[in-house]
């Protein structure tokens, strides 16, 4: 008996229970121990390790727990916050003034705690499904205004990944528009390095040259484009308006790398010949975040819009004649277009996008301008200053950024800075670069001044300030309006910030109102504790290449989830560096070849696709100058191995590498992967595995470890990084022992990991570094146990929808047992024959309930892809199947005749409230099934803002900036 | 049931080819391959002057959700292509036939009664379907 309590002694739980280690995984996942266990029920199976036996092929199981290291083990969220805190306290903060492309900058609260700590925001998808999206579609189409109206340029895409991939994206597009012949791409050599280097990594394989030089040169070189950077590196504002004209006779196009801060003062690219602007829109408003994430942007003239890579938010009408947002020309896109698409780029930055957006409508043309000014005050005010010091910059001209010789005193320079906590730019052994920004204050330029003349008297600031005047040449001065639309001018207030914040939150679905179904996008929870380290100063305010004596925390959470992904992928090593599952795609693609290379195999390039896969492996592939050839599906939609063979054979000696998606596209572990990866590699090949499907797997199977020789991983699936209404994402690329020393390097910044490694994939060592602790904290509280239990649910659940949905619509694949992976694909074919109504009408209706469609028509045209992930509840699982059985008993109704083929709810789904309310109602059903078709929504309602969006009129009549002032 | 014309030439890949009486063979795309595009809102005939062998792909259809390369039926040289079409694509959803995409002068006349007549591909069309 215990003293105390007089409770027996074996009923007495332990302390160590008591300490919940384990509690974050319950959080996590959504079904209990109970809820699981009726639903393993309704599957016929005693419990989940017996459904995992069925499921996933004994061939690939991997054996005992996941080798997590110091990670095995859950930690609580506190538990893990801490720790994440202590290598956080090992980055040290200090004031940046190195520049090249990265600046700081003060995000304003209101879009801080409304727009960035805010899951209405992130927890978003891409706005594929219009009518929810019409928020963020209307944040993203300022984005685009503000970029087109800033580079004086026709069209702006909805972000790119970098400033550095968005100047390779132009690279390709010029030269698909170009009227040149030649293969020469001219880069100046202003171009920031990082740039360059990736601009060098993207030529390559497609067989452009890249020609450096001189910028006012560049009309002497061959060329079918240039790159100019506007102002340069070393911070010259030069004109550039003979040099493109005299480009222009020659058949080449131009591309601007530009400031969007600068271009408040400075003429346009646009006014100045450029045919292309990119850049970064960090510097409104975004944390520097160690490399990223940050939204670039790419704005072009109105003839090449056909052409440009991205994603485009274009104005149509909907069902009611109103206006209303949609992704635009889709069929540029991976997803449609595959090898022939303009970039494999498909998640993009969305969410910084965003923010930089809310920077310019918080702000305005007046604020934005004032801010400018103030930069280019100070800047003026350090240069004159420095000139009396006896350091005259080596610029002549400026907006924000100097260039100082230093010579012999380099060194100490930088060092009596860091003593100021200053950081300069490392320029080369006698230079350093000064790159002023927001933050900026008098104090600080006073303390610049000190650096470079520590005994000498300082200047009369006051003085100076006064003689300070605009540093550029006279004629690029801007002259042209910009931000003149009214969002621009009317939000200034807090309140009126804050309101419309809300108004837009509040047109959107995201994970904070419903379950987001998405097959192959891995919707799962974000949990809270996840994100709250990416807003901390020390992961937020660091630059990308401030020195390393001042980023070991960073270092050591970076090194630290690489070896959490090696464990959980099977692989020898990781990259982080990519910043998007496609580019994941394209560094392990370029993996392979310089592994072939290395063999004098160079000469393989055929890449082997399955029918079935994502559009963004042909995409990639194409990009990586390889050459596609497609392997046919059997009916189970499995790799016909029969096909696969033949192919491999008839290319054996030019074969590079296969892409499969693991557990398939369709939904399905594929009992043959091995025998798959085998053939290609009897046949030299490698083989690549789409990390797409890795929630299937986590704990359970590892692609390293069945056969695989490169995977991406998405972390903005399987790793909770949220998706941010279209990005940020991180796709890091895992590879096995005799690809590690390929992994990708950052030469220019002088990260290498090993000298055969490939060039840059990104601008920066780490790509999107500030969201990584995301992935470290999910890994870190769910421990290996619970990363297992995840991947088992998520099976679980789409079992069990899958079980509950059958009878009413056919699941398309499955494997043995009839049962599926982490998703299923519903086959509405068959209804389409029987009653007219189609994939889109289901999905439209949807919204009606409350709900976000599940994929529509991939990888099968006609059918919805659901994947539910671990993360629903079994009541919000029951809510979606409720919601699809009523939906399957109104086209039952339209099949008998009692509801009209065309007059019914689906075909004229969604029903916005304006329509509901109206007091003219002409539909042959009433407007309570309309509205109110399940009793659960009279509690909670969510209304479209918008009926359905009109895809034909928005294309035909394409329109990508803000309704014009008629329209207010 | 999509239309198919009996006095009109057709392709595997869904392209429609009439030969007219001045030598000069008029090609477009088909009822069924308009209806599979769904709303077409982009087209790209290919420039006058420009010669293509059998099976080039030498012009663009797009719809919201496609993008499809269309393929020359027979050798020859582009007399004319349709940019009414540029400004107006939905001519094709209204009338396939009507709405052509290009004229092209043959290399070889006898090419176009080679290609399949439309009871070969009311068969064709069947047999693809299953």
């Amino acid at each position: 008996m215990n003293a105390v309590t007089g409770l027996p002694m074996s009923s007495r739980t332990a302390l160590d229970e008591l300490e919940q280690h384990d509690a974050f995984s319950g959080r996590h996942i959504g079904p209990d121990a109970a809820e699981q266990q009726s639903m393993l029920k309704e599957l016929g199976f005693a419990t989940r390790a017996a459904l995992m036996e069925a499921i996933v092929p004994a061939g690939i199981r991997r054996q005992g727990v996941l080798p997590l290291g110091s990670f095995t083990a859950p930690a609580t969220e506190h538990e893990a916050l801490n720790r994440l805190r202590r290598l956080a306290d090992k980055n040290q903060v200090l004031k940046s003034f190195i520049g090249q492309g990265y600046y700081g900058s003060y995000t304003p609260g209101v879009i801080l705690r409304t727009v960035f700590e805010n899951p209405a925001w992130y927890t978003a998808y891409t706005p594929y499904q219009p009518e929810i999206s019409q928020g963020r579609l209307e944040a993203l189409l300022n984005y685009q205004q503000m970029v087109t109206d800033l580079t004086g340029l026709a069209i702006a895409n909805a972000s790119m990944l970098d400033e550095a991939t968005a100047a390779a994206e132009a690279m390709t597009l010029v030269k698909r528009m170009s009227k040149s012949a030649s293969d020469t791409f001219f880069v100046a050599d202003d171009v920031l390095p990082q740039t360059l280097e990736v601009v060098q990594t993207r030529a390559k394989p497609l067989g452009i040259q890249v020609k450096v030089g001189k910028a006012l040169d560049a009309a002497e070189t061959d060329c079918f484009g240039a790159l100019l950077q506007y102002p340069g590196v070393d911070g010259e504002v030069r004109d550039y308006r003979a040099l493109a004209a005299a480009l222009h006779t020659k058949g080449a196009a131009v591309v601007a790398a530009t400031d969007l801060l600068a271009l408040t003062l400075l003429m346009p690219p646009g006014e100045w010949g450029a045919d292309v602007a990119v850049g970064n829109s960090q510097r409104f408003g975004v944390p520097m975040g160690f490399g990223g994430p940050h939204a670039a942007f790419l704005a072009t003239k109105d003839e090449f819009k056909r052409s440009m890579p991205g994603r485009l938010v274009g104005v149509t009408i909907d069902s009611q004649g109103k206006p209303a947002l949609r992704l635009a020309l889709q069929t540029r896109e991976q997803h449609i277009r595959r090898e022939k698409a303009t970039s494999n780029i498909c998640t993009a930055q969305a969410l910084l996008a965003i923010m930089a957006s809310m920077y310019a409508v918080y702000h305005g043309p007046k604020g934005l301008k004032t801010i400018a000014e103030r930069v280019h005050r100070l800047t003026g005010v350090l240069a004159s200053g420095l000139k009396q010091l006896g350091h005259a910059p080596v610029n002549a001209t400026f907006f924000d950024t100097l260039t100082v010789k230093t010579g012999a005193d380099t060194a100490a320079v930088h060092r009596a800075a860091e003593e100021k906590h200053l950081n300069l730019r490392h320029v080369d052994a006698s230079h350093v670069g000064i790159s002023l920004d927001e933050t900026t204050t008098r104090e600080q330029v006073q303390a610049l001044w000190s650096v470079f003349a520590p005994k000498a008297a300082q200047p009369d600031f006051a003085a100076l300030e006064k003689q300070a005047a605009a540093a550029w040449p006279a004629a690029l001065g801007r002259r042209s309006a910009y931000l003149t639309h009214p969002i621009f001018n009317c939000h200034h207030s807090e309140h009126e910030m804050l309101r419309y914040l809300r108004e837009l939150a509040d047109k959107d679905l995201a994970l904070d109102r419903t379950m987001i179904p998405l097959g192959s996008c891995t919707m799962k929870l974000n949990a809270v504790s996840e994100m709250l380290p990416v807003s901390w100063p020390e992961f937020a305010h660091i630059h990308p290449f401030a020195p390393e004596s001042q980023t070991a925390g960073y270092r050591e959470m970076v090194a630290q989830l690489e070896e959490m992904l090696v464990a959980c992928t099977g692989y020898a090593a990781v990259s982080l560096q990519p910043n998007a599952g496609s580019q994941g795609e394209y560094a392990g693609l370029l993996i392979i070849q310089a592994y072939h290379a290395s063999r004098g195999e160079a000469h393989r390039n055929v890449c082997l696709i399955p029918a079935s896969a994502h559009g963004t492996n042909p995409a990639s592939a194409q990009m990586a100058g390889m050459h596609v050839v497609v392997v046919a599906c059997d009916d189970n939609g499995n790799v016909d191995l029969a096909d696969l063979e033949t192919k491999a054979e008839q290319h054996k000696h030019d074969l590079a590498a296969i892409m499969i998606t693991y557990p398939s596209t369709h939904g399905v572990f594929e009992q043959g992967v091995r025998d798959i990866c085998d053939v290609v590699h009897q046949h030299g090949g490698q083989v690549y595995v789409d990390g797409a499907n890795m929630n299937a797997m986590v704990g359970l199977a590892a692609p390293g470890l069945f056969g695989g020789d490169v995977s991406h991983l998405n972390l903005h699936k399987t790793f909770c990084i949220p998706h941010g209404g279209g990005g940020p994402g991180v796709g890091p690329v895992a590879v096995g022992a005799h690809l590690k020393k390929f992994l990708p390097n950052t030469r220019s910044v002088g990260y290498v990991r090993d000298a055969a490694g490939i060039g840059s994939i990104s601008a920066t060592p780490y790509g999107s570094a500030s969201i990584l602790p995301i992935s470290w904290m999910y890994i870190a509280m769910m421990g290996a146990s619970g990363l297992q239990a995840a991947t088992e649910t998520a099976i679980l659940a789409a079992n069990y929808l899958a079980k509950k949905l059958a009878p009413h619509y056919p699941v398309l694949y499955s494997g043995p047992g009839g049962l599926v992976a982490h998703e299923c694909i519903l086959d509405l074919r068959p209804i389409k024959e029987t009653s007219g109504i189609t994939v889109d009408d289901v999905a439209k209706r949807l919204m009606d309930y409350g709900f976000h469609a599940p994929t529509m028509s991939f990888p099968v045209p006609g059918t919805l892809m659901v994947e539910p992930t671990e993360s629903e509840s079994k009541h919000e699982l029951d809510r979606f199947i409720e919601a699809m059985i009523q939906i399957r008993e109104e086209i039952r109704a339209v099949e008998q005749g009692k509801l009209d083929r065309e007059d019914n709810p689906l075909r004229h789904a969604p029903h916005t409230a304006e329509m509901i309310a109206a007091d003219e109602w002409k539909h042959a059903y009433g407007r309570e099934q309309a509205a109110f078709p399940v009793a659960s929504l009279r509690k909670r309602k969510y209304w479209p803002p918008v009926s359905r969006a009109d895809n034909a009129y928005g294309d035909r009549n394409l329109s990508c900036s803000c309704p014009p002032m008629s329209e207010y | 049931m999509s239309k198919i014309p009996a006095d009109l030439k057709y392709t595997k890949s869904h392209e429609w080819v009439k030969l007219g009486a001045d030598g000069v063979a008029t090609i477009g795309i088909t009822d069924h391959a308009q209806e599979a595009l769904g709303d077409l809102v982009y087209v790209e005939p290919p420039k006058k002057g420009r010669k293509l062998a059998a099976g080039e792909a030498c012009a663009v259809v797009e719809s919201v959700k496609a993008a499809s390369d269309v393929y020359s039926p027979i050798a020859g040289e582009v007399v004319e292509g349709n940019e009414a079409l540029n400004s107006a694509p939905e001519q094709i959803n209204q009338d396939a036939y009507g709405a052509w995409l290009m004229r092209i002068k043959p290399a070889n006349a006898a090419d176009v009664a080679a290609l399949m007549d439309a009871k070969a591909y009311e068969k064709f069309l069947a047999d693809e379907a299953h």
